[in-house]
């Protein structure tokens, strides 16, 4: 449930679910995602730009001139969030070939961690995994939880350029790189699979909050010859 | 006519087509964009007879050198820019910005550049012919949404100009005067209280200065560097513009249109949706300091800008 609500800045209502990131507090925040989103496309609320769920927070941006912060507050005081949206979600396989010219950060991640890089991919392959939420970059999805002997922090200089494709992971996430962008996670693999697809205009986005996804390993010559 | 288009004889630096903004999809990462001074793209856009939500040209420092084929059209120029028109005579006028022109089948606008301030904006009678992607003209060049394949312009485009009917020959005015003032207003962010009170206090009496890290994504700040004694990162979380992140380095950042969806570094303030245009315009180099204001004093300052918007929107009838 939601433990606080505050403004952030003039057109944004900040939605805070605690501390604590799970898969259940996660839930919750999407079903209250769900319910504005259904009542914005429904036309019943004015003035909403977006909703932006995250694991534990829900942000809502409106247009001050159209809007406030008290109005919006208390819509959202008001909703009852239906969980049983929440059933739709779906699983997603997703091709990564752990090549040493991909998985960037396998070795170093094997010195630190004290296992061998096949036991690293063992603990992180073939496990399901939920979506906590999508962004930062189009479409990029924020995965978890990974197995904790395999939990690292972020790199200490960020790379300048992490290959379109990369699957990275730290602390007890873990992601794929969508564009090719700056970024900080350790990567261990890449997928030639679409995440995103900025001309499928209906879906752009193959993996949304709440759905299931796993990763299973291919080789370099699956790699070069993947067809979707 | 039909057919009628800009050939571009120099794209300038970062020359997009911009609008309002992409809403309702944060959630999939994708950012709003849109024009960064939005009082100005509209002043544009009104000028010449459109609907304030028409897609115009944005360019950033140094403009476009744009020729017109097949057609005659209004255009109007807002912003402070420098910029010359060349007539088909070879005559070149000095171009003066919050009026509307003519330009004749051939004749040349050149940008030559913004001044004092980051971004102008170009708007012709009619708009320009883009196609909407998720219901916005804006050009994401990070992500590569929007029109021009999410590309920013280069001399291998044409811009292409919608079909008029409003073509005129009376001319609109502006008497624009934005008091140029480096007082930004910040409302207390989040995470107002993982700074040290030293730095609470800083935040609102130093002086920042703009780095060369400014893009339409955002601004980042020099100057004192604010003291975080909680933690340097919070968990990844939705962002907004005008939002005022302070990474490890203790050096803000100013979320600007373009910014990333979520973000993860403590955020000490927002700028009030009043000012979001004025800081927008920044340059590297400029002088600012934050003034703390309540939600309710912000609300207010926001009508009055509002006021202040429709008033200059008045004086082009």
């Amino acid at each position: 449930m939601i433990k606080n609500i505050s403004n952030l800045g003039d057109a944004a209502v900040y939605c805070d679910f605690g501390l604590d990131i799970n898969e259940k507090i996660n839930l919750n925040v999407i079903s209250y995602f769900n319910s504005l989103s259904k009542l914005v496309e429904e036309h019943k609320i004015n003035g909403i730009n977006n909703i932006t769920p995250s694991y534990n927070k829900l942000i809502i941006s409106f247009d001050l001139s159209i809007t406030n912060y008290s109005k919006i507050r208390q819509i959202i005081l008001d909703i009852r969030p239906d969980n049983e949206i929440n059933n739709s979600h779906k699983k997603i396989k997703i091709p990564v070939c752990c090549d040493d010219e991909f998985g960037l950060d396998l070795s170093r991640l094997s010195d630190k961690t004290k296992l061998s890089k096949k036991k690293i991919l063992e603990l992180h392959l073939n496990k399901d995994y939920f979506c906590y939420m999508t962004g930062f970059i189009a479409g990029m999805p924020f995965l978890g939880d990974i197995d904790t002997n395999i939990r690292c922090d972020r790199l200490e200089t960020p790379r300048v350029n992490v290959p379109k494709g990369s699957v990275g992971i730290t602390e007890q996430f873990t992601n794929i790189y969508t564009f090719a962008s700056p970024g900080g996670w350790n990567i261990i693999g890449n997928t030639p699979q679409k995440i995103f697809d900025p001309l499928n205009l209906a879906e752009p986005a193959l993996i949304k909050p709440g759905d299931k996804v796993s990763f299973y390993q291919i080789s370099k010559e699956e790699y070069q010859n993947w067809n979707e | 006519m039909n057919n009628t288009y800009f050939e571009i004889l120099r794209a300038g630096i970062n020359t997009t087509a911009q609008d309002e903004g992409r809403n309702h999809m944060y959630h999939l990462g994708i950012t709003v964009s849109g024009a960064i001074d939005q009082r100005n793209y509209k002043l544009s856009n009104k000028l010449v007879n459109n609907s304030l939500s028409e897609a115009s040209i944005e360019f950033a420092y140094q403009g476009p050198l744009l020729k017109l084929k097949n057609g005659k059209i209004n255009f109007s120029i807002t912003g402070e820019v420098i910029f010359k028109i060349i007539r088909k005579t070879l005559k070149v006028e000095e171009g003066v910005c919050y009026k509307s022109y003519i330009l004749e089948d051939k004749e040349q606008i050149d940008i030559i550049s913004t001044k004092n301030t980051a971004y102008g904006y170009l708007s012709v009678s009619g708009g320009f012919k883009l196609e909407k992607i998720w219901n916005s003209y804006s050009i994401n060049t990070k992500a590569n949404i929007g029109p021009n394949n999410g590309k920013k312009y280069s001399s291998e485009n044409k811009i292409f100009i919608k079909n008029s009917k409003s073509l005129t020959n009376k001319e609109f005015k502006i008497n624009y005067n934005e008091i140029s003032d480096n007082v930004i207003r910040v409302i207390k962010g989040t995470n107002f209280d993982y700074f040290s009170k030293k730095s609470q206090n800083s935040f609102f009496s130093e002086e920042f200065s703009v780095t060369k890290l400014a893009d339409r994504m955002g601004i980042r700040l020099s100057g004192n560097k604010l003291e975080n004694i909680v933690s340097t990162n919070i968990k990844s979380e939705g962002l907004v513009r005008g939002a005022i992140q302070v990474p490890a380095d203790g050096n803000p950042i100013i979320m600007l249109s373009d910014h990333g969806t979520i973000g993860g570094y403590p955020k000490i303030g927002v700028v009030i949706s009043a000012d979001l245009d004025r800081v927008g315009q920044l340059t590297p180099g400029s002088i600012i300091n934050f003034k703390e204001v309540s939600l309710e004093e912000a609300q207010n300052i926001f009508k009055a800008y509002t006021e202040d918007t429709d008033n200059y929107l008045n004086e082009a009838n």
